[in-house]
């Protein structure tokens, strides 16, 4: 995949990336206003960041007590080093269930396992529960966002796709009406699965429980009423003790929407009387990654998209632009480490302005990993058009008879050439922007004609 | 070596720095709870009732199938709780008791001891939940604090009806979930 390429054509649409440009910072805008409303907020990303990172430190030890108090509470446990290994644990246990549909609320890791492929091609009907996902599933498209899977869609295509999948009428674009006839599209899907899948936000280490927070509903609606809860949990989930809820729920939503909570915040921590609860704890890259001490503290994320709201990459290039599971910034430090001679674009994707650390309620100095990254691929690849830029620069700025005859070429070059070769494709810079006026003068032709 | 074997290898063999576990701050304050509690709750979507504007408006909605498991208010199921789940599907209204809320985000807990469907606050189309004004915490902390030693193997917070912005960022109230959150305050 290629970030620039993808944005460019992003770009085409030139009213629609300004409609997600705003549309996103509005969001920026409600997380500011919520996290302003507590006084204590820096007080709880230094101690979410601090649990995280003593978390870390620890993991195996957590992990380990995580299993046997979750094996107590009657919750079978799985351990899948890779994508391909969850996938084939969930498909045995749908399997064993003689199960071939289901329903499936929002998970970002079974996104990156690319599990509902897999199970398509092996007989068994997935059901996205969450809107948003539901509307990209039509559609044959992943989430272009972690929060806000669909941000990338009008109400106009909804509508029109909603006519064709569930027979809404034509033209009517009313996101109420829209979401109705989902609701009761979803309702019958809720009634009739036997499995349902969710995610997990936090695994609590001291009890074995697990949260799961959702706006909608629907991962309650999917669990409750079916017989077999399948939980997919990355292993970087765990946090030690109950009461770090109160920490992590706290900023969670505030970073995601600007809401003081997400309406329903689910704990689970046994099986309801002959029903199972199955709990798979994925790996997938993420001991790698803690492995590598500059980008090790990526896994505290907690997966808000606080940094994908306030990143003016992102806003302007869309979160299909990163073809990854994850986008934006932090999703530009966690696919480099899956695989980066495929994701090698992703670091460049930022101008290193650092709103993504700023914004993180887990403070991970996201921008400087970005840098990190660009400094480790520049140098695998051995060769840049920048390192002889800076070098021709490097000669220019050295010699003041070079810096006096250039400076003039330039000016005189950027008043008399024709536009179609001031802006060539060779010329990045001048790929949607203007080149400025040159000025009357020079600085030093100005300080001799002015000088007392 | 089976998976969690070796991902537990490869945790183990990192050189590791020692970080301490933060305690936590209590983050207590001494505000106005019930009306914090009550502007979280609009803010939330939710509506909060006194009890005589609860009973009118009992009176008006005249639903059709109502559970209670409020034993005060025992008298204004209409029904019984059916054994299956799935039953519920139907419900116009569950009228559940909270423990305790949380004034900062409005948030209720709920536990399945007192739900008898995990599902149910879920499934019913609207939802009442009753709450003692004096049980109300400032924080998410002192409700923590609260819930240290509970046990049940299902619990939720709940803060307001289900809703949706998945449509351009269009507010929806009434997802997947109850489409409505009534809180009545007693004394």
């Amino acid at each position: 995949m290629n970030h620039p390429q993808a944005a460019a054509a992003f770009l085409k649409d030139q009213a629609r990336a300004s409609w997600h440009d705003e549309t996103l910072w509005y969001v920026r805008d409600k997380r500011d206003a919520a996290s302003k409303r507590l006084p204590e907020w820096e007080d709880l990303r230094t101690l979410a960041s601090d649990i995280k990172e003593h978390t870390l430190s620890q993991l195996d030890y957590y992990l380990e007590k995580f299993e046997e108090k979750a094996l107590e509470n009657g919750i079978q446990v799985y351990w899948a080093k890779d994508a391909a290994e969850h996938n084939q644990i969930v498909l045995q246990i749908l399997q064993s269930k003689e199960c071939k549909a289901l329903v499936k609320s929002k998970s970002i890791l079974t996104e990156e396992c690319h599990l509902n492929p897999f199970l398509e091609k092996n007989g068994i009907a997935v059901v996205d529960s969450d809107l948003g996902e539901r509307i990209v599933q039509f559609l044959n498209q992943p989430p272009s966002h972690i929060v806000l899977p669909a941000i990338h869609l009008k109400k106009k295509e909804i509508a029109e796709l909603f006519h064709e999948k569930l027979g809404t009428e034509k033209g009517n674009e009313d996101p109420k009406y829209l979401t109705d006839a989902a609701r009761i599209h979803l309702r019958e899907k809720f009634l009739s699965a036997k499995v349902a899948i969710t995610g997990v936000n936090f695994g609590i280490a001291e009890t074995g429980e697990f949260v799961v927070c959702t706006n909608e509903g629907n991962a309650d609606m999917g669990v409750h009423l079916a017989d077999v809860h399948i939980a997919c949990m990355g292993i970087e989930k765990i946090i030690p003790r109950r009461k770090d809820l109160g920490v992590f729920l706290r900023l969670l939503a505030r970073s995601a929407t600007g809401q003081s909570i997400t309406t329903y915040s689910s704990h689970f921590r046994s099986p309801r009387k002959g029903k199972e609860i199955h709990l798979i704890l994925v790996d997938n890259g993420r001991t790698a990654q803690l492995s590598r001490s500059n980008y090790r503290s990526s896994l505290k994320c907690i997966r808000c998209g606080a940094c994908m709201n306030t990143c003016p990459i992102y806003r302007r290039s869309g979160g299909f632009s990163y073809g990854s599971t994850v986008p934006g910034p932090i999703g530009s430090i966690l696919s480099p480490g899956l695989d980066v001679k495929k994701y090698s674009t992703l670091p460049f994707a930022s101008t290193l302005c650092g709103s993504c650390t700023d914004v993180c309620p887990v403070k991970i100095n996201i921008h400087e990993q970005l840098y990190a990254w660009r400094q480790e691929i520049t140098q695998a690849q051995g060769w840049s058009g920048k390192e002889l830029s800076i070098k021709l620069a490097k000669g220019i700025f050295t010699s003041p008879l070079a810096y006096r005859v250039s400076g003039k070429i330039l000016r005189a070059a950027l008043k008399s050439l024709p536009h179609s070769l001031i802006y060539h494709p060779l010329n990045a810079w001048g790929k949607g922007r203007d080149l400025p006026q040159p000025p009357a003068s020079t600085f030093s032709e100005w300080y001799q004609k002015n000088r007392l | 070596m089976n998976s969690r074997e070796s991902i537990l290898q490869a945790i183990r063999k990192l050189p590791r720095e020692k970080k301490n576990l933060p305690e936590l701050p209590d983050f207590g304050k001494n505000s106005d709870l019930l009306a914090e509690f009550c502007q979280s709750i609009t803010r939330n979507a939710g509506e909060v009732l006194s009890l005589e504007d609860f009973q009118e408006w009992m009176k008006e909605k005249n639903f059709k199938k109502v559970i209670s498991l409020v034993p005060d208010y025992a008298s204004l199921s209409t029904q019984a709780m059916p054994e299956d789940p799935h039953a519920l599907d139907s419900l116009d209204l569950a009228i559940v008791e909270a423990p305790f809320g949380v004034a900062e985000n409005g948030a209720m807990w709920l536990d399945e001891t007192s739900l008898c469907h995990r599902v149910l606050p879920f499934i019913a189309e609207h939802l009442v939940i009753v709450l003692r004004s004096a049980h109300l915490f400032p924080t998410l902390h002192q409700a923590y604090a609260q819930l240290q030693d509970a046990s049940t193997g299902f619990g939720v917070f709940i803060a307001g009806p289900s809703k949706t912005a998945d449509i351009e960022q269009s507010l929806v109230i009434g997802a997947q979930g109850a489409k409505s959150l009534w809180v009545v305050l007693v004394d």
